[in-house]
């Protein structure tokens, strides 16, 4: 299907457009070339998975794609899309409560007054965290903040006064502080999301088997500088099992080109 | 204090409820260990260190008196010093004195808040101030308000607004400095999740810039009450135009050489500066409780 959008006259249709994007940070001799000439197009209601070492640019080219930073060269292109995102550490704000996160996120995004806290109780549900909406973000755990978080995110997945626009939704490693079970248990949710309100998603991991499970497509990021080194389409019908063999197979076929990757550096 | 209750999910959630009752397990296994003791008890342990420094504090202040260092005039001890401090009391010569020194204490650190927030709020978030001025308002804070005293009856002559000037000089750089650093740290990740979520112009204040500087501020509060307190008895100590404060009350006693009267004033002086503190110091606390900035 990919091939019929290409096969489009001129360049069309991508929800998420990256073309020749470096990002060096600082200048001179001390400067970091942190992703190089990375070209990537996402299709509107694709999830689309990253994956990359540590410290190979993933955080770096979310963050460009939400504009928060701008690109040494390059351009990207949102086209208008409305960009939620997820960082990696849950950023809440501390002086309000969960719901008071949830709340203020939506009420950002146009829903009125009336209809807030119902819409904040619907989001912690759907992050498996009702009862915990008095609380502050520092009594909770890191993974059950991470949940806020991503509940959090999702509220900006939505905007009231402009429903028509597509979202981007980015999310930097979700997952990397819960246990198995729901971690499980949300992409579960995730997915559901996804397809109801046909989010197109970029997701960074460093759980190639979560990868597979999610991704229309998994891209493999080298390290130091960040380039597109290989994508790996994943043809699995869904709903797909994390521990189900065939996940198990590609997840292997890919660690096996990541392990490839980082070995370059090994020397 | 146990864990919340949760509420069994909603009929439309998948069916794995078996499942999701095992999350909450774990999720309630996280939040474990929370426990509050008693209130009575609390305050009693917090309230026993200071009651027993008072207590040595006193024992040795009569411990010197005995010792005879003084003549019994000159420095008298504890048995002369609170009758002394009971008379002011019952005739109303401290109560008429504190209320002068209290509405010039209200008064000077409001006009001190009002100002240091208009300049700190300024500094904060204009770049060409914050260079002109920053340096400046962190070197005002460390000059000795005294040092303004002077200059202040050449302007003022012996009157309330010389008072007034030294209070709020010494009060407002601190005010506006906790302001500014407030601002200054506000965490760089929240101020993107806050664009992320589109706050920007007055949102961005109201919902973002305001809250997370507030314990910054009221820590600035704190030590600029801690300054215009200094300032103001200074103040009215030099400045005495015959209106009865606390201030002008050291200087009359020590003219007449009643040196009870003087330690009495003296601990009139220095317990409305700590109960003042005090409640400065529970409101700083509780918000940085809630706000999660100490490990508590
Ligand atoms: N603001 C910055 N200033 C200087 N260097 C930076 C900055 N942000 C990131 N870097 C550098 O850029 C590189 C990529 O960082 P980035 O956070 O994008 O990595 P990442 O792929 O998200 O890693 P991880 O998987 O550990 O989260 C790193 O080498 C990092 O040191
Ligand atoms: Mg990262």
């Amino acid at each position: 299907m990919s091939q019929a959008l290409q096969a489009a006259p001129g360049r069309t249709a991508a929800a998420v457009r990256l073309d020749g994007v470096s990002k060096a940070f600082g200048s001179g001799a001390g400067a970091l070339l942190a992703l190089d000439n990375v070209s990537l197009d996402v299709r509107p209601g694709e999830f689309v998975c990253l994956l990359g070492a540590s410290g190979c640019g993933k955080s770096t080219l979310l963050n460009l794609v939400a504009d928060l930073d701008r690109p040494s060269a390059g351009t990207i292109d949102t086209g208008g899309a409305r960009v939620a995102l997820m960082f990696q550490e849950p950023a809440l704000f501390p002086w309000l409560t969960v719901t008071g996160n949830l709340e203020l996120a939506l009420k950002m995004r146009g829903v009125p007054r009336s209809e807030r806290r119902g819409r904040a109780a619907d989001l912690l549900t759907s992050v498996h965290l009702d009862g915990f909406a008095k609380k502050r973000p520092h009594q909770l755990s890191g993974g059950m903040r991470q949940r806020v978080a991503l509940a959090r995110a999702l509220a900006l997945t939505v905007d009231e006064k402009d429903p028509d626009t597509g979202t981007v939704l980015l999310m930097d490693e979700p997952f990397g502080a819960l246990d198995a079970m729901t971690r499980d248990l949300l992409h579960d949710e995730i997915e559901r999301i996804w397809r109801e309100r046909g989010l197109t998603v970029l997701f960074v991991t460093h759980n190639v088997r979560e990868a597979v499970r999610l991704g229309d497509r998994v891209v493999l990021l080298s390290s130091r500088p960040g380039r597109v080194v290989e994508e790996f389409p994943v043809p699995m019908e869904r709903p797909r099992r994390i521990d189900s063999t065939e996940v198990a197979t590609l997840a292997g076929t890919i660690t096996d080109r990541l392990r490839e990757e980082v070995g370059r550096h090994g020397r | 204090m146990a864990v919340d209750t949760h509420k069994t999910p909603p009929a439309d959630t998948p069916p794995d409820s078996a499942l999701q009752r095992q999350i909450a397990g774990l999720d309630a296994l996280e939040l474990a260990g929370a426990t509050t003791r008693g209130r009575a008890l609390r305050i009693w342990s917090s309230a026993w260190p200071k009651l027993g420094a008072i207590v040595l504090g006193l024992l040795v202040w009569q411990a010197v008196v005995w010792s005879g260092w003084k003549e019994p005039w000159v420095l008298p001890g504890p048995a002369d010093v609170f009758p002394e401090l009971w008379k002011r009391i019952e005739d109303g010569s401290l109560a008429e004195s504190t209320a002068t020194t209290m509405q010039r204490a209200v008064v000077g650190f409001a006009v001190s808040v009002a100002i240091g927030t208009l300049i700190g709020a300024a500094v904060a978030r204009v770049r060409v101030l914050r260079a002109a001025f920053g340096s400046l308002i962190t070197g005002l804070q460390t000059l000795p308000s005294i040092v303004w005293l002077p200059f202040a009856v050449l302007l003022f002559n012996i009157s309330e607004s010389a008072i007034l000037f030294v209070v709020v000089l010494g009060a407002a750089p601190s005010i506006a400095n906790g302001l500014i650093s407030g601002v200054d740290y506000i965490p760089p990740i929240l101020q993107r999740a806050g664009r992320v979520m589109g706050l920007r112009g007055l949102n961005m204040y109201r919902h973002l810039i305001l809250p997370a500087t507030l314990p910054a501020f009221v820590s600035g509060l704190k030590q600029g009450w801690a300054f215009a307190w200094r300032s103001l008895m200074a103040g009215e100590l030099i400045v005495n135009f015959g209106r009865k404060s606390l201030g002008a009350q050291l200087g009359t006693d020590r003219d007449v050489n009643d040196a009870a009267g003087l330690i009495a004033t003296m601990i009139v002086i220095l317990v409305i500066g700590i109960l003042v503190d005090v409640a400065f110091g529970a409101a700083d606390r509780s918000l940085r409780r809630r706000w999660g900035l100490d490990g508590s």
